[in-house]
């Protein structure tokens, strides 16, 4: 049972917590400037990496609040966890959370 | 009552109270402080069963719960199947016997109570010997949050089975002095009879506690049997100890083949010889400060078989003072005697050859092929082992950072290596944590001679012809030999996973503690490879077994999953009502009247629905409300059809869909003011939708200015319905006028409902007239009695999940989840009405038009007929396009969703979803059933008031 640390609540058991998959796939845009296999793309296909993952993950038990998670794969350690308008840690590590809203500092 | 085999001035046992138990039919006698094992050797039984594949008389092997042969089961007070006579503790009128590898659950229920308590610390210590006292002591007076776990009834250890002094007086009274200190500290929890079995992430363990089963019919009803502690630790110190292993050789399963430290903790802690006259057999030093004890107590030891070479002049100086005969080179070959051993076969053993035999009798044969260290819940904890050659043992190697090991659990096997050990562990685990300890002084061991390499020796080679290790026993549960592992071997399995699952060593209750390294050990040798480059198995919890009973703990029955009721159920359960679960939810399913059929009480109801006026609670549905000034914007974006155009008084249905443009939920929205809404799901779906809904609001749309909150509970929530609805609901809502003109179809009114402020909409889930009155669930029984009152001039009949099943489904109105499967668009349900054709974009709407979903061959909701109208087609039921079923791969043209027998048809129908369904309309197919196949012609899904006649009644 590990322990996943909501950034509102902190440190809680894992059956507080439901899964939503990657991270930091955005609803298009324009849905309809995208061919079917374009759209396809985003509605089945994820990524699955061995190793260091960006995922979303949701209180439902707690404060019912969305977060993202960098999380490894192998070893299903959480690395951070950080609020949903944060940046993805690894690809913009020293950039400044720009679009963090009042109140949402990355944790 | 004096048992035979007991010895004066040893054991912690209250040999002033005697205790009476059967064993195998057989009355005797123990004391408190006893095992089931120590009382039965006190008696001089060693045989506690036969084995499980050969029948072979097995005898006690261990003290602890390595023991691999002992297993019994309880009769009296409860039965209780596989526990180890090792483990079990002595009471009066304990009635057990031997178990032959299986045991029986029983048949009653047990009535025990069984718990769980929860557990945070800053350090957990499993185990109380030397090592696990020594870092509680340092733990505690650093101030830490300690929890303290050990196995036995009282603290010690291994120190209770041997006669070790500390500062010159015995250990334990070091011990004492040690557990009263820390039961003084208020941050220290010492648990006995507690035996952790799991280490799992992020430092929690799980453990079992035995409350009182020690006290047999004395436990106390109101103290629970057992209880699982869920101790979650920043630190964890495994002082865990280690188990002695034997070695195989012929015969090596014989009762009165007992391991040497075992037969000195029998003496030590419960003042029992194990028997008469001894030889010993060992590969290392520790037996001999066994052997000295046993002689010294009064056993008889004639030799020493030391399988080495050069045996310490010290040991053999001290045997020889005691006139044990100390043979260095040899080893044990073999045992003989009629069931229980009553010799010993011993040859000199150098460069792989064995000298000629010789016999020496006895009745009890001592084995120590060395010491493998407790290392499971290190090694679940994914603490990595490495193969140390020197001990032929795995040893913990690296650690992660909240775990460690301390005392003979890393491989110390010193007292005065194992106190420092766990001093030394406890500093490690505080400064892990930010804290400082300090130094413990700590109490000195006598000092003893540097200890002699031991030999690894995994087996003896057979004097037989056959030299195939037939009758050489690794697992003595299983009945496994070395001639199965070298079968494996044989086989060609090179991994010690797959040897460990072809010949099931170490897949017992014992998990192998007495098996598992021998076994690489065997398999290294077979295959000419390092042990090192072998491995062992991997660990897996539970480390010892577990009763269901008390992994339930209190979530049973009742207790198991919350049940949901509705502000309505007492009156549901006057009327007779059946109920069925949706979800947690229990909704009335009919009301049958005496003497009628569950089919019967249905047609019963549809009719009074479709002639005269019927009642339902429909308070489980799921309620969201939604506010504010973006409400109207985000209902567009996730519902198919347009809401933000709603007005305020009137309802629409809408349909969600995913992003793959499949049907999620359905429901009515009503808008209650401009900037707010409420919107229905299905009774199962109501978390799922809200967790949906934020999904969207929370990381796609966050800047919507919209509050979700479910208001499920906060209403009751009663169809009333049938053509006579209109006149029952003006006699109780006399201040409202339920004119169709002043209150059409797909409305909404505030009014007063026989005294209470209500919420009443005009919609229909039947397609008869109807109004859904909803009030606080408070009052929800008051409006509920007063439509039944004012309905009994109409025959008003309540009516369950099952006639709203019927009634809606002679509409075609489906069930999200029933009629569909996650692959359905609402399209294919043929409601295309209700997608948006004017918004842009709405969640669902881009896949609509991928090619998939514009084929036309997608399957589609339709009605079926059976040709013989009273067939029931049962629901689930495949559909296939010819009368005789064709050789398989059959083709399956879809299935039946909802089927029903209708009152207002006269007749059974159904509903499907078939492949190209729509353009299969007026065709005939066909439904195998019962090795025949039923004649069904596909229809329109609406079967029932086509045109829409009735819902103004």
């Amino acid at each position: 049972m590990q322990l996943i640390a909501c950034p509102w609540c902190g440190e809680r058991e894992e059956t507080e917590f439901r899964y939503g998959g990657q991270a930091h796939v955005a609803y298009p845009d324009d849905p309809y400037a995208l061919d079917d296999e374009q759209w396809a793309q985003y509605v089945f296909f994820r990524d699955n990496p061995k190793g260091p993952f960006a995922e979303r993950w949701v209180h439902s038990a707690g404060c019912r609040r969305w977060f993202n998670a960098l999380r490894d794969t192998v070893t299903h350690e959480f690395l951070r966890v950080y609020v949903i308008s944060a940046q993805h840690p690894l690809t913009t590590s020293t950039a400044p959370a720009a679009q963090q809203r009042k109140g949402q500092e990355a944790i | 009552m004096n048992s035979p085999f007991r010895a004066r001035g040893h054991g912690h046992i209250d040999r002033d109270t005697t205790l009476s138990f059967t064993f195998d039919g057989t009355a005797y006698t123990g004391h408190p402080g006893d095992t089931l094992a120590s009382a039965l050797l006190a008696n001089g039984v060693h045989q506690v069963a036969r084995s499980i594949k050969y029948g072979r008389p097995r005898g006690v092997l261990a003290a602890g719960a390595e023991e691999p042969n002992a297993l019994v089961q309880i009769e009296v007070p409860f039965p209780e199947p596989m526990l180890t006579a090792t483990t079990v503790e002595l009471y009066e009128g304990l009635v057990a016997r031997g178990l032959s590898g299986q045991g029986r659950l029983s048949s009653r229920p047990d009535t025990a109570r069984y718990d769980t308590m929860h557990a945070h610390c800053d350090i957990l210590v499993v185990g109380a010997g030397p090592a696990g006292l020594a870092a509680t002591l340092a733990a505690a007076r650093a101030g830490a949050r300690v929890v303290l776990v050990d196995e036995l009834p009282r603290p010690g250890g291994s120190l209770l089975g041997t006669r070790e002094l500390l500062d010159g007086v015995p250990a334990t009274a070091w011990v004492s002095d040690v557990a009263a200190e820390i039961a003084a500290c208020s941050d220290v929890r010492v648990l006995q009879r507690t035996t952790a079995f799991g280490c799992y992430d992020d430092g929690l363990v799980l453990a079992l506690e035995k409350r009182t089963d020690h006290l047999g019919a004395a436990a106390p009803a109101h103290i629970s049997r057992q209880r699982i502690w869920r101790i979650r630790a920043k630190q964890v110190v495994f002082a865990t100890g280690a188990y002695e292993r034997p070695v195989a050789f012929d015969d090596n399963d014989r009762p009165g083949v007992m391991l040497a430290g075992s037969a000195r903790a029998y003496l030590n802690r419960f003042g029992v010889l194990s028997g008469r006259q001894a030889v010993v057999f060992t590969t290392n030093d520790s037996v001999y400060p066994a052997a000295l004890e046993l002689a010294d107590a009064g056993l008889r030891t004639a030799a020493v078989i030391d399988a080495r070479e050069e045996v310490p002049a010290y040991w053999r100086t001290a045997c020889d003072e005691r006139g044990i005969d100390v043979r260095a080179g040899h080893v044990v070959t073999g045992t003989s005697g009629i069931e229980r051993l009553s010799r010993a076969h011993v040859a000199a053993f150098s460069h792989g050859r064995l000298g000629d035999r010789q016999g020496i009798d006895c009745d009890l044969l001592l084995v120590s092929g060395g010491w493998n260290p407790a290392v499971a819940l290190f090694s679940q904890a994914r603490g990595t082992l490495d193969y140390d050659a020197g001990i032929g043992a795995f040893v913990p190697a690296q650690a992660p950072g909240n775990v460690r090991t301390a005392g003979a659990a890393s491989g110390t096997f010193t007292l005065t290596g194992c106190l420092a050990d766990g001093a030394d562990a406890a500093r490690r685990a505080l400064s892990a944590i930010g804290r400082t300890g300090r130094t413990v002084a700590l109490p000195a061991a006598a000092p003893l001679p540097d200890a002699a390499p031991g030999r690894v020796l995994w087996r003896v080679p057979s004097p037989r012809d056959s030299p195939d290790g037939s009758h050489q026993f690794v697992d003595l549960q299983r009945d496994a030999l070395v001639a199965d592992v070298l079968r494996a071997t044989g086989a060609g399995l090179r991994s010690v996973e797959h040897v460990k699952r072809y010949t099931t060593i170490g897949t017992a209750h014992d998990q192998g503690r007495t098996s598992g390294v021998m076994a690489s050990g065997i398999v290294a040798e077979a295959l000419g490879m390092d042990v090192a480059e072998l491995g062992t198995t991997r660990f897996r919890p539970p480390a010892v077994p577990v009763a269901f009973a008390a992994l339930a703990g209190r979530n049973r029955g009742e207790l198991f999953d919350p049940v949901r009721v509705t502000a309505l159920h007492p009156w549901h359960v006057e009327h007779g009502a059946l109920f069925e679960d949706v979800g947690q939810w229990k909704r009335p399913w009919y009301y049958p009247q005496a003497g009628e059929t569950m089919d019967e009480a249905v047609l019963r109801e549809c009719r009074a629905a479709r002639t005269g006026v019927a009642l339902m609670d429909g308070s489980t549905l799921g309620k969201i409300n939604v506010q504010g000034p973006d409400a109207g914007v985000l209902l567009d974006r996730l519902y198919t059809n347009m809401m933000s155009t709603l007005k305020v008084g009137r309802v629409r249905y809408g349909v969600m869909c995913g992003i793959d443009g499949m049907a999620l939920d359905d429901g009515t929205v009503i808008r209650v003011a401009e900037q707010e809404f409420l919107l229905t799901t299905t009774t199962g779906n109501a978390a799922r939708i809200l967790e949906w809904m934020e999904e969207w609001l929370q990381t796609e749309w966050p800047g919507l200015r919209v509050h979700l909150t479910s208001v499920t509970e906060h209403w009751a929530t009663i169809p009333l319905v049938g053509p006579r609805s209109r006149d029952v609901l003006a006699v109780v809502a006399p201040g409202l006028d339920v004119d169709n003109d002043a209150f059409p179809f797909m409305s909404w009114r505030d009014a007063t409902v026989a005294g209470i402020p209500a919420r009443v909409c005009r919609i229909s889930f039947s397609g008869e007239l109807a109004y859904e009155i909803n009030v606080p669930a408070w009052d929800g029984i008051t409006v509920w009695k007063a439509l039944y009152a004012a309905g009994s001039a109409y025959g008003i009949t309540p009516y369950g999940t099952e006639t709203m099943h019927v009634l809606r489904a002679e509409k075609a109105y489906p069930i999200i989840g029933q009629d569909t499967d996650g692959t359905i668009t609402p399209q294919d349900l043929g409601m295309s009405w209700v997608v948006s054709k004017k918004k842009p974009d709405f969640i669902g709407k881009r896949s609509f038009s991928r090619e998939e979903n514009r084929r036309g061959d997608r399957k589609q909701l339709v009605g079926l007929l059976p040709a013989d109208e009273q067939v029931l087609l049962p629901e689930g039921a495949q559909i296939i396009a010819t009368s005789s079923i064709p050789a398989p791969p059959v083709p399956m043209l879809g299935h039946v969703t909802s089927s029903y027998r209708s009152d207002a048809l006269q007749r059974t129908f159904a509903l499907a979803l078939v492949r190209s369904g729509t353009r299969r309309i007026g065709e005939t197919l066909y439904v195998p059933l019962d090795g025949r196949t039923v004649p069904v012609t596909v229809t329109e899904p609406v079967l029932f008031d086509k045109e829409g006649t009735r819902r103004d009644g």
